[in-house]
């Protein structure tokens, strides 16, 4: 039995999508495409952000999940398609222009300075001063007690906001960005394979704060290739493989089994199992294989 | 019941009561501090006349005149690049000074302001092509090193004549000029320089910008993490290129003032003063790598080099010995650089 496939115009151009509150989607991309030179990265893109809601974007490695993060986060400029923030079509210059528009990325390597505190981090690019004209400085006590507090309300609980943020787990990384993204009013909040690097236990924290930021009200865009970690939090998801969109569905159409099967694609599963049966590969896990096989052609 | 999660550090039992010395030992200056405190100690023991004031003054002003540059080094070196063009740049800024001045035979504060227009623009062109480029700041700056040297040595011979600029102590302006950059402030009994106190002023200014400004906060984003830093809206490039700019500025003063200091500059001096002012800012605890440092480190490894410099003559040593030195302090300093840092990346 195959999930019932979203119709795409139908959830453009009619607002009866039963997730949208408001009559334009906070973000929407149509027919999306981006190359580079004679390579397509990314073609016919079609996929909607809303207030209080999580997107979900999962691919394998080179789905052109990365190619699309960087399309909305305003790194790169799409070459076909339109891109719309709360109606209006935009394309962005630079990850200025993006944050601007209230479009906040998190990215899973580069969202910190490891060897600055806390504190600054959390208001860099943003800082309170106080005072006037070439006497400006840093209003250092607002911004600490800001960060403690804006981090205790995300549930995080650290142990002094003055040490380097370095030495944080990663996960408790993702979560200050998450935070300072929240903090700064972000409407968009991007999150780039936010638990990839991370254990079990990690990973569920940080799934934790991705539920809190929807919940305060923020448009989520959550990019991974884990849908174990994706169906659990997300109520859309759009599936990309080869830089096209193999599958876009609301989560009362998809179950997560189906959703596994989607993203790995059975066929190659079945060429997986024959190649390990051939290899010697241990009978137990030519077995499991073989079981997961005959679930996705089910 | 988020309201029980704030409470003050002390109370939370995770973070462990460090003790004022502890605080201390996590500076990124402590190890210049140690170093320049074993050093005076050791100096003061070997030689009857290094504690007198007039040894310390004179060793003062040695070490304000590395330690104004390392002002500037120092903030560029946090900002996670190197400038090897600042020894022979601060004579470019003096013979620019001097040769426009005699040539067109105008007051002399009218070279002065073009000279710190032509540092600023040194420091500015260096930035810039580095951000155009974005090669290392070693290859930029070693090609400006190496241009400069030969338009130092070539435009003053060409204009002048000489190897030397002319004397332009009959000119009009150099009694006020060098008021401000070369004279002495009485106190006590003992001459001190001024280049001391603008030393000193120039390390409090840009310790607040450091510590206390937006743009400090931008100086140790982008030497931290350039890339991190531009993702959250920091003007990465107009922090670094306003750096080598700083830089500039300190050049300028220093050249002002060694060419108030007597009259005249030799166009070939400078070449491996470049050294001295990242030497100061390496031993004083800034990383080489960027993001971490500060600027009152500069300043004890500019003063820990006037020691070593002075203090050597004062204990009637051969000078010889003073390279070698150096040379350990060095490797010293970055060997303790580089356990701060491991301990602040890693848990």
């Amino acid at each position: 039995m195959n999930a019932k496939q979203i119709d795409q115009q139908q959830l453009l151009k009619d607002e009866k999508d039963p997730l949208t509150h408001t009559p334009v989607h906070l973000l929407s991309l149509e027919n999306v495409g981006k190359h580079y030179g004679n390579i397509v990265a990314l073609r016919d893109v079609t996929m909607a952000v809303d207030n209080g809601r999580v997107t979900c974007v999962l691919g394998d490695n080179g789905a052109g999940k990365s190619t699309l993060i960087k399309i909305i986060a305003g790194l790169h400029q799409h070459d076909e398609g339109v891109l719309h923030i709360m109606g209006e079509e935009r394309k962005f210059d630079s990850p200025r222009d993006a944050l601007d528009a209230g479009i906040a990325t998190v990215y899973q390597d580069l969202a910190v300075v490891p060897l600055m505190p806390i504190w600054r981090n959390f208001f860099l690019g943003s800082e309170l001063t106080s005072g006037f004209g070439p006497f400006k400085s840093l209003d250092v006590q607002a911004m600490k007690d800001i960060t403690k507090k804006e981090l205790a309300e995300m549930g995080i609980d650290l142990r002094d906001v003055e040490q380097p943020i370095g030495q944080l787990s990663g996960g408790e990384r993702q979560c200050v960005a998450i935070a300072r993204a929240v903090y700064f009013g972000a409407k968009v909040l991007i999150l780039d394979e936010p638990t990839a690097a991370l254990g079990v236990k990690q990973s569920g924290v940080v799934l934790r704060y991705i539920l809190q930021a929807r919940d305060r009200g923020l448009g989520v865009i959550f990019i991974t290739h884990n849908p174990h970690h994706a169906f659990p939090v997300g109520d859309r998801f759009l599936l990309l493989k080869r830089g096209k969109s193999i599958g876009y569905y609301d989560k009362k159409d998809i179950t997560l089994d189906e959703l596994t099967a989607q993203m790995a694609g059975g066929a190659e599963l079945a060429e997986l199992a024959h190649e390990l049966e051939q290899l010697g590969g241990h009978s137990d896990v030519v077995k499991e294989v073989q079981a997961e096989v005959a679930g996705t052609s089910r | 019941m988020t309201q029980t999660l704030i409470r003050p550090p002390s109370v939370d039992e995770r973070v462990a009561v460090r003790n004022p010395l502890q605080n201390l030992l996590g500076r990124p200056e402590v190890g210049a501090l140690v170093g320049a405190v074993v050093l005076f100690v050791f100096f003061a023991l070997v030689s009857q006349t290094f504690l007198q004031p007039n040894a310390i003054a004179t060793v003062l002003y040695g070490s304000s005149t590395i330690g104004i540059m390392a002002v500037g080094v120092s903030l560029l070196m946090i900002g996670g690049e190197f400038d090897l063009s600042t020894g022979v740049a601060v004579i470019s800024s003096a013979l620019t000074a001097s040769m426009f001045s005699w040539y067109f035979s105008t007051n002399v504060w009218v070279g002065v302001i073009l000279a710190l227009v032509v540092s600023v623009a040194i420091g500015f062109v260096n930035g810039w092509i580095l951000m155009k480029t974005k090669l290392p700041s070693f290859i930029v700056t070693l090609a400006t090193f190496l241009m400069l040297t030969g338009l130092n040595l070539g435009l003053t011979r060409l204009i002048g004549g000489s190897v030397s600029s002319p004397s332009i102590s009959n000119m009009d302006g150099f009694k006020s000029a060098q008021a401000i950059f070369a004279s002495s402030v009485t106190i006590g009994s003992v001459d001190v320089k001024i280049t001391v106190f603008i030393w000193i002023a120039l390390v409090a200014v840009a310790s607040w910008v450091l510590l206390r400004t937006k743009v400090g906060n931008w100086i140790f984003a982008v030497g931290g993490d350039s890339n991190a830093a531009r993702a959250v809206g920091v003007p990465v490039k107009a922090t670094k290129i306003g750096l080598f700019m700083a830089v500039g500025f300190c050049g300028w003063i220093l050249g002002m003032h060694n060419l108030f200091a007597f009259d005249s500059v030799q166009s070939g001096e400078g070449v491996g003063n470049e050294f001295l002012y990242i030497i100061a800012a390496v031993i004083g605890g800034c990383l080489l790598t960027g993001g971490y440092g500060s600027a009152v480190g500069g300043a004890i490894g500019a003063f820990i080099f006037g020691m070593a410099n002075k203090g050597i003559v004062y204990a009637q040593w051969n000078p010889d010995w003073f390279k070698f030195f150096l040379g350990l302090m060095l490797l010293l300093a970055t060997i303790v650089n580089l356990i701060v840092k491991r301990r602040a990346e890693l848990k």
